[in-house]
């Protein structure tokens, strides 16, 4: 691949870094990233990704865009209202840069559609809404053989694991399981602070693009976690899971199948301890 | 003792159990809560037999989504 002089403008201050340079640039070009959600991560992940020079973003999502989306889904502007968010994210990535090929997948990640929609991809990026989505995007990534950013935010909080799925560790290492339905609440039920989205979808859109090029250090093996309130970012140390139900010795879960959140097992009448 | 709980140190009695230190921290919903000790992620359990030991570095992970449930 050669770049045009447009391409060599557009890009000059990737270009004029020596971990980039016109090597890493086309490495760029030529990768292929999947947004699962095109939401509060998805957007400012999808935006920088664009704007990078990501030669191929798919853009998974089933939903339209609300009014109370827009707070802090930054791709999908306010006449954008009741639009597919696929297409309205797809017209943004586009209109940023013309270089990148973007394909919209107007659906959610299913067992069944998983495997066939991620083989095509080089890096994942979970921006997922919910635990059983992020549960099936990590198994789908470990069978695929993935990578995967993982991430969630709440309130004030955000956290963000990177996944080289039978080399390092992953989700399920960590949470085995999904909670109970309404076990942990959600963003619309406890809050998010918008710009927790920009900052973790950012860091999601930093190892994808990392990742891509082959410089530096991912996030793998340890968990970032942000607090906004504090102004602190911490990471913690993690190791694979030898009881890891996914990728651990003897793993529980051997193909890839809908994770459903268990229901929380209270008689009626009686409260529910979770 | 002194434990080291999410990058800060803490005081906590002696010969607690992973799940007295969860009530004396109060944390809320400990099932819902991962505890990694000295870097190994612990089985749950195991909460109730695994005693710190002074020094002990111990991280609470809680599940963190999104939008929706």
């Amino acid at each position: 691949m050669n770049l045009s002089e447009q391409q060599i403008e557009r890009y000059s201050r990737h270009i004029i870094l020596p971990e980039v340079g016109g090597k890493g640039q086309e490495r760029l070009l030529a990768g292929k990233v999947l947004l699962v959600g095109a939401g509060g991560l998805g957007s400012p992940a999808g935006l920088y990704l664009a704007a990078a020079g990501v030669g191929t973003i798919g853009i998974m999502d089933a939903d339209v865009v609300d009014l109370s989306n827009l707070q802090r889904q930054v791709a999908h502007a306010t006449p954008d209202v009741g639009r597919p968010k696929v297409e309205s994210a797809a017209e943004k990535f586009r209109a940023i840069n013309p270089d990148v090929s973007v394909r919209t997948y107007r659906e959610r990640l299913t067992a069944d559609n998983a495997l066939d929609i991620l083989r095509d991809y080089d890096f994942v990026i979970d921006g997922t809404d919910n635990f059983a989505a992020k549960f099936l995007v990590a198994d789908a990534c470990h069978f695929a053989g993935k990578p995967y950013s993982h991430a969630g935010i709440l309130k004030f909080d955000g956290q963000l694991l990177t996944v080289l799925p039978g080399r390092t560790a992953c989700y399920r290492c960590v949470f085995k399981a999904p909670p109970p339905t309404g076990a942990v609440p959600s963003c619309s039920q406890a809050g998010v602070l918008g710009v927790l989205a920009g900052v973790v979808g950012t860091l999601q859109a930093t190892e994808a693009i990392k990742f891509l090029l082959g410089k530096g250090e991912l996030l793998t093996d340890k968990l970032l976690v942000y607090d906004a309130l504090g102004a602190n970012f911490r990471k913690v140390p993690l190791r694979r899971n030898p009881k890891c139900p996914l990728c651990g010795e003897a793993p529980a879960i051997t193909e890839l199948r809908a994770e459903a959140a268990p229901v929380c097992a209270c008689k009626p009448g009686e409260v529910c301890p979770v | 003792m002194k434990l080291t709980i999410n990058g800060a140190v803490k005081e906590a009695p002696d010969a607690l159990s992973v799940t007295g230190l969860l009530e004396h921290r109060q944390v809320k919903m400990p099932d819902m809560v991962t505890v990694e000790l000295n870097g190994v992620i612990l089985e749950r359990g195991d909460f109730g037999t695994t005693v710190l030991q002074d020094g002990d570095r111990v991280e609470f992970l809680y599940f963190m989504g999104g939008g929706r449930e």
